[in-house]
């Protein structure tokens, strides 16, 4: 849409990076979310990076109390939420110091002038007036008196001052929403819906919202606004999703597929929580969420409920899965469905509850005593954690098998558009209880042997309580192949972990073959970069950037880790180089150096953020240069 | 749950394959005698029947039934159990544990399976020791007791189950001994009856590493001077005809009395059913240990919602309310878009 402002048009860009900081408690993931999801119905790709402290309310004004979404809109597919602002919105002092240091030479810095008084700018460290020293000339500028001019508006609405001030960022979305030549609707109508039960603080948003449209537009502080035209996208249906809201339905919809209850067994967590709250909501679909006591018990749940014949799933975070690490061995030992969510985040220990990391991966591979495989599925988008859920389920259900599900505090809050799937297109997942007895003793009496396995796949009958000759017992001490009775016996021992072994292994025949992006074919680029997980969209745009030089460069993105595609082997040999980036000190280069004894290069990133395309790019031209193509290769525009 | 549909089994119909591999002479055997022979007796049906147990002697319990089970992990039966309950109301749940797997490593699963009323009757086996670690001191060992782990005397407090149950506002407590067949099927009848967590104490013997930690008070000899039988709306008394009884003093606290010193009327009558616990505490904390006069059966049978019917019930609720889910409109329900080709 085009708005008629003033005398100018807008002026045309094809992408821009939002960056909206402030304080924990100024809104600014409510600012974000809404310009995101208005930019989305605008009909822009968007990719989002919320970036929160872990505490709720640090103290207000410090630098450890600053929050930020960054938001990239663009007029055609994007992957990563972008590697630079263009544009920062800082609602305080402590947030233009903690945020600057991202943001360009040259680009916009939108200030709430209001903040910035002497004990704001002491609490932010700031000897002097950064607005006033200089310090900024080489940004562009704009004071805006945010508090001021919301306080204005919202006492009208008749709310007390405490709580007018705290619409600001209702006007600093307004005002963005002009500078960016959002719709006004899509925003309003979102504000009756989430305010209607308090029609004052309603009325303040609104008027503040309106007011910071207004200000963008009438008072000539800008020089113009801008417009990002919609994206060429898949022609379909879209919504927006965060990785964590993507991957509740997905397990919904594999429940349904496999006609399953869906028992969720969980405790509390950042950043998996928001797993356990959007399934506690759809209990209409039949969905038993059970906040345990501990996470122990959330997994133990689980189990029992899978034993009962319902799809059983926890969800956590990676201190969680240190302590249901013994239940998932035993269900390892049950061989029953159980789907583990581990939505990572900074370790070890506590380590950075709100920020994302890739360091579980081994933990998710080798985390319990005894020869314990489990298969692991690796999201690598927020919308991706949909696919990824099913898929985990599938798994689970028909190899009667524990199995990972590796997202990460990137995936989980960040957000996407997504083109939806149509139900008819998910896969049918059969639980495919047992119903009879499955042998017949010496002395011709039929009996059910739990351990009987499926020739095809080597998983067990499952047959929940209430099947009448079926009654057996299953447990963690080793059984004997077959009748699943205790069982001592050392070659029965060996026999049984080398069947586990060789279940999990088969899968790899059950999976698709990993895909190469490489344009020229297979082997075409002497580069491969492989990832795994939320470093897709980095490493795909950093592979546009070497592109776009005029260089090859082949990328390859695991979603099974455990066991790997059956074509791996031969994809890593296709190339003379292989680079694997990850946010942890080198997992997935350790394993792959292990199974096919690649000399992978392990390039790593510890830092509670995503990769930067730029840094992914930069990788690879340093490879190439180190085998002499990167010599006369062009300057390339920037890809994101 | 108790099915109504009649099935004539015996105890050989709930006896399993496996070998028994208990010590000879261990209290574990009269219970799983008392068990086989209730289900039986209830007409209970195999198929809906589990138990769950955790790790120590009492949890090779559910290899021993010729019902579903499971031999999980050390202190999580109560965890286990829950899931496995929630999603099957059908189900008889039953959980098999130990004083060191319910009080020690699976404390905190034992206590929110009573706090929420889970359908479940859960069989703890007090015998006050660890016996297949081979006799360190467990948390209802006795303070000063002297064991491999602990050769100066244990220098903890040990737990009291029945009291610890009814602080975890469980809805039925009751305690047992393995000297008395009689009394447990009956005790376990009550137990299984109750919809809800139900816990049983059983005082059971371990001859090998602590042999006679509850003679003072089960042997045939003594038992009737010290065992203490509750019985719903009837005073507490026990002794040779009914000489002793249990009493309020003065001072508000419990103690054990003549009756013809006080009369029949200053006995307290028992009430399992009082909404308030305090009593059922009360008579929890009247014996400091298996030494003195101790109380036997039923302290406490409340009514409360179940915990899986209370989830069952906001289940259908939202169904009633939204509908049948559909996951085309779940995928939708955020907003959406379109972009055409």
């Amino acid at each position: 849409m085009t708005v008629t402002a003033r005398e100018h048009q807008p002026i045309e860009l094809d992408r821009v990076v939002i960056r909206f900081a402030g304080d924990s408690g100024d809104g600014m993931q409510l600012t974000g979310t809404r310009f995101t999801v208005v930019s989305s119905l605008f009909g822009n790709d968007t990719a989002t990076l919320p970036d929160f402290p872990a505490e709720i309310r640090a103290p207000a004004g410090t630098l450890a109390g600053v929050s930020a979404f960054q938001v990239q809109i663009s007029d055609h597919d994007i992957l990563t939420p972008g590697d630079a602002p263009n544009v920062l919105v800082a609602m305080n002092p402590a947030a233009l110091r903690a945020d600057l240091p991202l943001v360009p030479p040259g680009a916009t810095v939108i200030v709430n002038v209001d903040a910035f008084d002497e004990r704001s700018l002491e609490k932010a460290g700031y000897a002097a007036n950064p607005l006033a020293d200089g310090s900024l000339s080489r940004y562009k500028v704009y004071e805006i008196p945010m508090t001021s001019l919301t306080m204005e508006v919202a006492k009208q609405a008749g709310v007390k001052p405490r709580d007018a001030e705290r619409s600001k960022n209702f006007f600093a979305l307004g005002l963005a929403s002009w500078l960016y030549s959002r719709p006004l609707e899509p925003t309003i109508e979102w504000i009756h819906k989430r305010f209607a039960g308090a029609p004052q603080v309603l009325d303040a948003n609104e008027r503040a919202f309106k007011a910071g449209y207004h200000f963008g537009e009438t008072s000539e502080v800008f020089e113009s606004n801008y417009q990002v035209p919609p994206a060429s996208l898949d022609p379909g249906t879209y919504t927006e999703t965060t990785g964590n809201t993507a991957l509740a339905w997905g397990l919904i919809a594999a429940a349904h597929q496999a006609r399953l209850g869906l028992f969720l067994g969980s405790y509390p967590i950042t950043p998996a929580s928001d797993i356990l709250h959007e399934l506690a909501k759809q209990k209409h679909f039949g969905v038993r969420t059970f906040q345990a006591e501990d996470e122990i018990a959330g997994v133990g749940a689980a189990i029992g409920a899978s034993f009962g014949g319902s799809l059983g799933v926890t969800t956590t975070s990676g201190p969680g899965v240190d302590l249901k690490s013994e239940s998932i061995g035993m269900a390892v030992s049950l061989e029953l469905p159980l789907v583990i969510v581990d939505v990572q985040r900074g370790g070890p220990s506590t380590g950075l509850p709100t920020k994302t990391e890739q360091s579980d991966l081994l933990h998710a591979m080798y985390g319990r005593h005894g020869e314990a495989p489990v298969p692991i599925v690796a999201a690598k988008t927020p919308s991706h954690c949909f696919a990824a859920a099913i898929e985990a389920v599938r798994l689970a259900v028909r190899y009667r098998t524990p199995v990972f599900l590796l997202s990460d505090g990137y995936l989980a809050n960040g957000s996407e558009p997504w083109r939806l799937p149509t139900v008819d297109s998910l896969p049918r997942i059969e639980a495919g209880f047992a119903t009879e007895t499955n042998h017949v003793d010496p002395d011709g009496q039929e009996a059910f042997w739990p351990y009987m396995r499926d020739p095809e796949t080597l998983a067990r009958p499952w047959a929940p309580p209430g099947t009448p000759g079926l009654e057996h017992r299953i447990g963690g001490l080793e059984k004997a192949d077959g009748s699943g009775a205790v069982s001592y016996d050392p070659a029965n021992h060996e026999r049984m972990v080398r069947l586990r072994a060789a279940k999990i292994a088969g899968i790899a025949a059950d999976i698709p073959p990993v895909e190469v992006d490489d344009p020229g074919g297979l082997g075409a680029a002497e580069v491969l970069v492989l990832g795994w997980g939320s470093t897709y969209g980095a490493i795909a745009a950093g592979a546009r950037r070497v592109r776009a030089r005029g260089l090859q460069v082949a990328h390859a993105h695991l979603v099974h880790l455990n066991p790997f595609p059956s074509n791996l082997g031969e994809v890593l040999s296709a190339y003379r180089e292989v680079i694997v980036p990850e946010v942890n000190l080198g997992q997935l280069w350790r394993m792959v150096r292990a199974e096919f004894l690649v000399d992978a290069h392990s390039l790593t990133k510890v830092q509670g953020v995503p990769f930067r395309a730029a840094e992914i790019e930069t990788a690879v031209l340093d490879l190439l240069d180190s085998l002499g193509r990167h010599a006369g290769a062009m300057e390339g525009p920037e890809a994101s | 749950m108790t099915d109504t549909a009649v099935v004539t089994t015996t105890r050989k119909d709930w006896v399993s394959d496996q070998e028994v591999r208990w010590c000879p002479g261990c209290g574990d055997y009269s219970i799983l005698a008392a068990v086989q022979m209730l289900l039986a007796e209830i007409g209970a049906k195999r198929e809906r029947t589990v138990f769950v147990s955790g790790i120590g002697c009492a949890a090779r319990f559910p290899y021993y039934m010729n019902t579903y089970g499971m031999h999980s992990i050390h202190g999580r039966a109560p965890a286990v159990a829950t899931g496995l309950a929630a999603t099957r109301p059908d189900l008889d749940v039953w959980v098999v544990s130990g004083d060191g797997d319910a009080l020690s490593i699976g404390g905190n699963h034992l206590i929110h399976a009573l706090r929420r009323n889970v359908n479940l009757t859960i069989l703890l086996f007090n015998n006050e020791i660890y016996g297949l670690t081979k006799g360190q001191y467990s948390p209802t060992s006795e303070q000063g007791k002297v064991t491999k782990s602990s050769p100066f005397g244990s220098i903890e407090t040990p737990f009291n189950p029945v009291s610890l149950a009814l602080g975890s506002e469980a809805t039925f407590v009751a305690r047992t001994h393995d000297m008395d067949r009689k009394h447990m099927m009956e005790t376990f009848r009550r137990a299984h009856e109750h919809r809800g967590s139900a816990l049983v104490e059983i005082y059971q013997n371990c001859n090998v590493f602590n042999d006679g930690a509850f003679e003072r008070i089960t042997s045939r000899d003594v038992r009737s001077e010290m065992l203490i039988p509750l019985e719903h709306g009837r005073p507490i008394r026990f002794g040779t005809d009914g000489s002793r009884g249990v009493a309020l003093g003065p001072d508000g606290r419990m103690k054990v009395v003549d009756v013809a010193e006080v009369g029949e009327e200053a006995l307290v009558v028992h009430d399992e059913k009082a909404d308030d616990p305090s009593l059922a505490f009360m008579l929890s904390r009247l014996a400091r240990g298996p030494y003195e006069p101790t109380p036997i059966g039923v302290f406490r049978a409340v009514e409360r919602t179940e915990y899986g019917d209370a989830m069952s019930a906001q289940l259908i609720a939202a169904q009633q309310s939204k509908g049948a889910g559909d996951i085309d409109a779940l995928l939708r329900s955020a907003g959406t878009w379109t972009v055409s080709g």
